[in-house]
This record gives C-alpha cells, structure tokens and sequence, in this order.
C-alpha cells in the first residue's frame, strides 16, 4: 500500500480523464463538434475508432481451402502467399475498409481467410474473391505507329492470346549474364504456350510485352522482346533486386498456377441484423449496470457508492484499453466485458462484506477497512487467477467469437483487480478516512 | 443454522436436477449446431411480402433438392432456412429460384460451415474444456498446498471439480432437455459459456474454500463440521450478492439482448445460479464428506 493516498487519488484521476478523452465518441455538444483524438508518432500509431467485428458492423467472413492436389509440396507454401496477395489486391479493388486477410497451414490443410466488416455488396464481394487470377500477355495495339512503343501507356495494349495457362511456372534466380546484373524472372511455358510466344515473339521483334493480372498491369515498364523464343523459355531481366524478382515471380505464378480456392465456411451478417444487435444489448447492458449500481447503494450505502465510482473508473479504463490496443468487439466480446463488470463487482463484494464482519467483531473503524482489504486478498486472487487459466485456455484453443470472449474477459479481470484493490481502496482511504476524523 | 449437517438433502436435490438431464442427454443427445455438425444456415429476408409463410420458403427449396430443410420463420418477412452445407453455386441457383417466386429478397445472414472445419472446432472445444479443468485443479492444490492438517489440499481441488463438474453436467443436461422440446442449438458460444460457468464455479468455491483456510488455522478447537458450517454462514452474503449482481446482468441482457446471444445468455444464467448453489451446499459439505471418509479409516 503506497504511503501516500493523494498521490495515488491524483494518478486515478489523471488516469480517468486520460482514459475519458480517449472513450470520447463523436458528439455534438453547444455546437462543437468533439471527438476523441488520434494517437499519431512515429512508433505508435492509433486513430483510436472501436473496432466493430462482423457480428455488429456486419459483413463477411470466408475460410476458403486451397486444393493442393497438383501442386509439388516444397511449392505449396508459396502458392498459398501467391494466392493470398491476389486475393489481397481484388479485395482491396472493392475498396473495402480494414479488411482481414490471413493464410493458415494446419494439419495439412492450406487456408485463407477473409473477413470484410461492414461490405455492403456480399455477393459481389464473394465472386470478386473467387475467381481464379488472370494473367495474360499483352502486346501492342495493332494500329498504334511504330514509334508509340517506347512511350506506351497500359491502355495501348491488347491481348496477345499468351495467358495464364499457358505458362508453367515463373521462378525468380539471380542473372547468369554480366550485362545484366541482378536477377531476372525465368517463364516456363507448356507446349501450347511455347509455340504462341513462338509466333509472338516472331512478330512482335523489339517492340514490349506486357504483363496483366486482373486487368492489372504487372512490373510496369513492359519488358522488350529482344530475341525470337522458340523453345517455350523465356527471361524476363530488367536488373530486378532479388525481392523484385520474386514479387513478379510471385504474381506470375498467381495468374499460372491457379490454386483452386474453395468456400469452406462463411458467414454473412447483413448490415441489419448486425445495427439491430448493438442497439439491444447496448441497451441490455445499461440497464444490468443500472440495476448494479442502484444493488450496490441500496444494500452497502456510502460504501457502495465508492464502489459504483470505482466501477465508473474500471469501465472507462478498460474500454480506453480496448481501444488502444485495437480490441475487435464482437457480441461474444461484450458478453465477455459485461461478466467481467459483474467479477469486478464481486471483488468489491468481498471486500465490503469483510469490512462489515470485521466492524461486526469490534474492531475500529480504520482497522475494519485495512483488514477488510487484507483479507479479502486471498479470496480474489485465488478466484480471479482461475478465471484467468480459463480465458487463456480459450483463447489458444478458441475459434473466432471465443477468443474475442476471452480477451475482453482477461483484459477486464486484470483492470477489476487493479480496480478494486487500488482505485475502491484509495477512494474510501481518503472520504471515509476523513468522515471520521471530524 | 446448520447447512453441512443436512447436506444429504442438497445433494439429493442436486440430483434431482441432474438425472433428468442426463437422461434427456443420453437419449436425446446435443442438438447440434452448424458450428459442430456442418451446414448452411441462411436467414432470407423478404422485401416484397409483407407476410410469408415458411412453408412456400420450403416446396422452393425441396424442389431446387437442397438437402435436409428446415424452416422456421424469425419475424414477419424473414425465415430461417437450415440445410446441409450448400456450395456457392447451389446458393445462386435457390437465390435465383426464391427471386423468381418471392420477388427481391436480402440476405440478414447466411453461414456455411464445412465438414471439416466443424470437426476441428469440435476436437478444439473439447480440448479447451478438458485443458482449463487440468489446469484449475493443479492451480487449487497448490493454492491450498499450507492448509492445515487434518484437511488435505488434494481434497480442495478435487472438491472444486466435482462441484464445477456438477454445473455443467446442469448446463448440458438443460440444453438436451430444451434441445430436444424448443429446438434449442448448441454452437461455439455454447462453449464459451460452458467455459464461463466452469470459471465462476470456481471462482465461487474457491471464496468459500478460502474462508475454511483461514478459519481453519483460527478456530483449530472446532471441529472440521464446525469449522466448514460456520465459513459457509459467513460467506453467504457474499456468494448470493455477488450472485444476484451477475444474474441481473445476465437476465437484463436475456429480456432486452439482442436474440443471437439469447441462448448463450441462457446457458450463463443456468449455469451461475448452478455454480453458486454447487459452492455453497455441495463443495463445502463434500469436503466434510472426504474428511469423515478418512478420518475413519485411520
């Protein structure tokens, strides 16, 4: 116990207001347009927006397997990066907000999955997700004059009839060639592809061949065709650095080695529902807290009106908590936050309770409290540590809504704890403590 | 007032509770969510009907051969349609079809849960359970490892177990029963409040627990009856305050809640009101139970 209660009371404070300016949603009040502010410094960087998982701000989640059948096993890992960063791109085309893009390896199992919050257009959504990646080679337009070919612009290329089945594999190796130093990208082409890039690398001599995936076009400035390739290997140099190169060899292979992607799971939560659920249990919620805190005055008197301050103190810091470290809410997590309210509550509980006991023995006044806070130590360690093996039993064993649960519970249970033990026991030191001295 | 000397009637209505529900889940077994069983679940909201009748919903859904429909309505133009998991291509088709009959429809949620990423989340969920109870029982014997002798902190932890063990067999028991009478699912947040409950069980068990510690190395002219009866009147207040705090919660977000959380909310409530009753009148009385069974024998 720290010798000094103003000192700590000042921290609480400072701590409260802090966690306050931090809670601040967008409100209009006299006019003014406030709200919280944006964390914004070279290492740590928070614009400090709740983070609403699909549950509430809707939208969509895919877990979607890659069919590896077909696909060597020392190449299944980077055909799974490949076939996350084109999934990456077009869910970035849709112009989505913080989407969510991960690619899991489990028990031989190859999956990406995708979770948009707040999309409107699901449907568009999924079928721009699950078309298989197209990459073509482009040449330039037939009817552009020959000197167009050092200043061609993406639109000035059409389709040379070299597409994404017809390459093989791309691979990116450093350059055998002194000219060109650096690594180029080496494009194996089967035997359909070998003979078209025959006929187009023939008729299209010195001129550039572009690169398009999606409609995108890939490694821009084009490549220029400097020989013609007859045996369906070509190179790619343009004294790449090895990442670059392997970048390119990345989406090359994207648009040549289809992985197919399969919707194993999805959820899609329309706009609605997600509105609807906040509403009611934002409102469920106040009115348990309301019935909480009137509980607590009603039944402890002045001491429960120290634990409703402590409460007040022990919301606002956990939700500045939440934000700061970019909590997504779900329905599963607010329950989580809600339970911990009441474990907070309980602390409390203990507490007064064992003040009454010890001032039912006789004990004074000033004794009662610091025997009261003492004792009832043991009780809400013991308690809350099991609490905690439990949510972290959930949260590495947990999918999705159950570790989100587990988070919010955990993160509440430590600022309970802080709670009760530091912010009631200071608050009742210094107002109680003085109420009887005079 | 002397709770541990009629303990033979709490465990008695314990059973009462359980035996029931253990029956229903031996014949009814879980009814299964798509979380765990696989499936499509899909809630169809109808924009150009004021009212719609589940049961047109189902003859547009057999005849496109969507497997194993059930229909149920969930308002006045939205029904809730449940089949084996449905791939992409089959959704288009029904949407297309439900177009056709229905006019414009919006989807409210659609879920597709795969075979195999429900087994996963089967063999995980079980795991977790198994895991956190392993672990809260080695935390409590070595939490009570200094309680005085004659009582053995072996005893403690295993008393918490079967105490918490006792309110989820409650909780799965009810869910069977409800399962099989309302339809009632079990998914993934059925676990996590299985997981909750077996967390405030202990937390609850472990105040009275700790009571009986302290007054243990108090009161060491008592007996161990008197010593368990006397911590279990004192703790009393606070086992039912902290109690009614939760279930006020629980049950304003039950009424006004958001009915994706209703069942879990439910599970919650049986659960803690079990978990408060399981600390006070059996895990305190077992203690007195496991001591007699052993003082007898030396």
């Amino acid at each position: 116990m720290p010798k000094s209660p103003r000192l700590v009371l000042l921290s609480i404070i400072i701590l409260t207001i802090a966690a306050i300016v931090i809670d601040l949603p967008r409100v209009k009040i006299f006019g003014k347009s406030l709200r919280h502010p944006e964390i914004n410094t070279k290492i740590f960087k928070r614009d400090l927006e709740p983070k609403l998982g699909l549950d509430l701000a809707g939208g969509v989640q895919l877990v979607m397997s890659a069919d590896m059948i077909g696909v060597e096993v020392q190449d299944r890992d980077s055909a799974l990066e490949s076939a996350k960063n084109i999934v990456e791109n077009r869910i970035n085309s849709l112009g989505a907000k913080e989407p969510l893009i991960q690619s899991t390896k489990a028990a031989g199992q190859y999956r990406i999955i995708v979770e948009i919050p707040g999309i409107s257009d699901v449907d568009q959504a999924v079928s721009t997700i699950k078309k298989v990646a197209h990459l073509e080679f482009r040449i330039l337009k037939a009817n552009l004059p020959p000197e167009a070919s050092d200043s061609a612009r993406p639109e000035d290329f059409e389709s040379s009839g070299l597409g994404g089945k017809d390459l093989k594999r791309a691979i990116a190796q450093p350059s055998q060639d002194p000219q060109t130093p650096g690594y180029v990208v080496s494009l194996e082409f089967n035997s359909d592809g070998a003979k078209k890039l025959e006929e187009i690398t023939r008729e299209n001599l010195e001129k550039p061949m572009a690169m398009y995936l999606d409609d995108q076009p890939i490694s821009w400035p084009p490549p220029v065709i400097r020989a013609v390739i007859s045996d369906g290997n070509a190179q790619i140099s343009g004294g790449f650095t090895a990442k670059e190169a392997k970048q390119l060899a990345i989406q090359l292979n994207g648009g040549a080695l289809p992985v197919p992607l399969k919707i194993e799971s999805q959820t899609r939560i329309g706009p609605t529902l997600g509105a609807d659920s906040i509403r009611k249990d934002l409102f469920a919620a106040g009115a348990g807290l309301a019935s909480i805190v009137v509980f607590m005055i009603v039944y402890y008197r002045v001491l429960g009106i120290f634990a409703v301050l402590a409460l007040a103190v022990y919301t606002l810091l956990t939700f500045a908590i939440f934000k700061i470290f970019q909590v997504t809410l779900t329905l599963a997590g607010i329950a989580g936050f809600v339970l911990s309210i009441g474990m907070a509550v309980d602390a409390n509980i203990l507490i007064f309770e064992r003040i009454k006991e010890e001032l039912r023995w006789g004990k004074p006044k000033h004794e009662a409290l610091f025997a009261g806070f003492e004792r009832a130590w043991s009780s809400i360690r013991d308690s809350n540590v099991s609490s905690l093996i439990t949510t972290a039993v959930l949260f590495n064993f947990g999918t999705g809504a159950i570790k989100g649960f587990a988070l919010t519970l955990a993160i509440g249970i430590l600022v309970s704890m802080f709670s009760a033990i530091i912010v009631s026991r200071t608050f009742i030191r210094m107002f109680w403590g003085i109420s009887i001295k005079k | 007032m002397n709770i541990v000397s009629k303990r033979n009637w709490f465990f008695v209505f314990s059973l009462l509770i359980i035996i029931p529900g253990v029956i229903g889940l031996a014949t009814w077994r879980l009814r299964l969510g798509i979380d765990f069983s696989g499936g499509t679940l899909w809630e169809i909201k109808f924009e150009q009907r004021d009212q719609i009748r589940p049961q047109e919903v189902q003859e547009v859904f057999s005849r496109e051969g969507a497997e194993a429909v059930s229909t149920a309505p969930t308002g006045q133009n939205t029904v809730l349609v449940r089949m084996k998991t449905a791939d992409e291509k089959k959704i288009e088709e029904l949407k297309t079809n439900l177009a056709a009959s229905f006019g414009k429809t919006t989807d409210v949620r659609l879920e597709t849960v795969g075979p195999t990423v429900s087994k996963e989340l089967t063999r995980k969920a079980l795991m977790a359970v198994a895991i956190a109870i392993l672990a809260i029982v080695l935390y409590i014997t070595w939490s009570f490892r200094h309680v005085p002798k004659p009582a053995s902190s072996l005893a403690f932890g295993v008393c918490t177990i079967i105490a918490l063990v006792h309110d989820v067999i409650v909780v799965v028991g009810i869910f069977a029963i409800l399962g099989h009478f309302l339809a009632i699912e079990v998914d993934s947040l059925f676990i996590t409040a299985l997981l909750t409950v077996i967390g405030f069980s202990v937390h609850d068990t472990i105040v009275v627990f700790d009571r009986i510690r302290e007054n243990l190395k108090k009161y060491s002219a008592f007996s161990f009856e008197e010593v368990v009866n006397h911590s279990i009147l004192q703790t009393f207040a606070r086992s039912l305050n902290t109690s009614l705090t939760v279930v006020f919660v629980l049950l304003a977000l039950f009424l006004f809640g958001g009915e994706s959380i209703k069942n879990f909310i439910l599970a919650l409530l049986i659960g803690i009101i079990s978990g408060t009753y399981s600390s006070i009148f059996n895990a305190a009385p077992l203690l007195v139970v496991w001591h007699n069974i052993v003082s007898r024998r030396r």
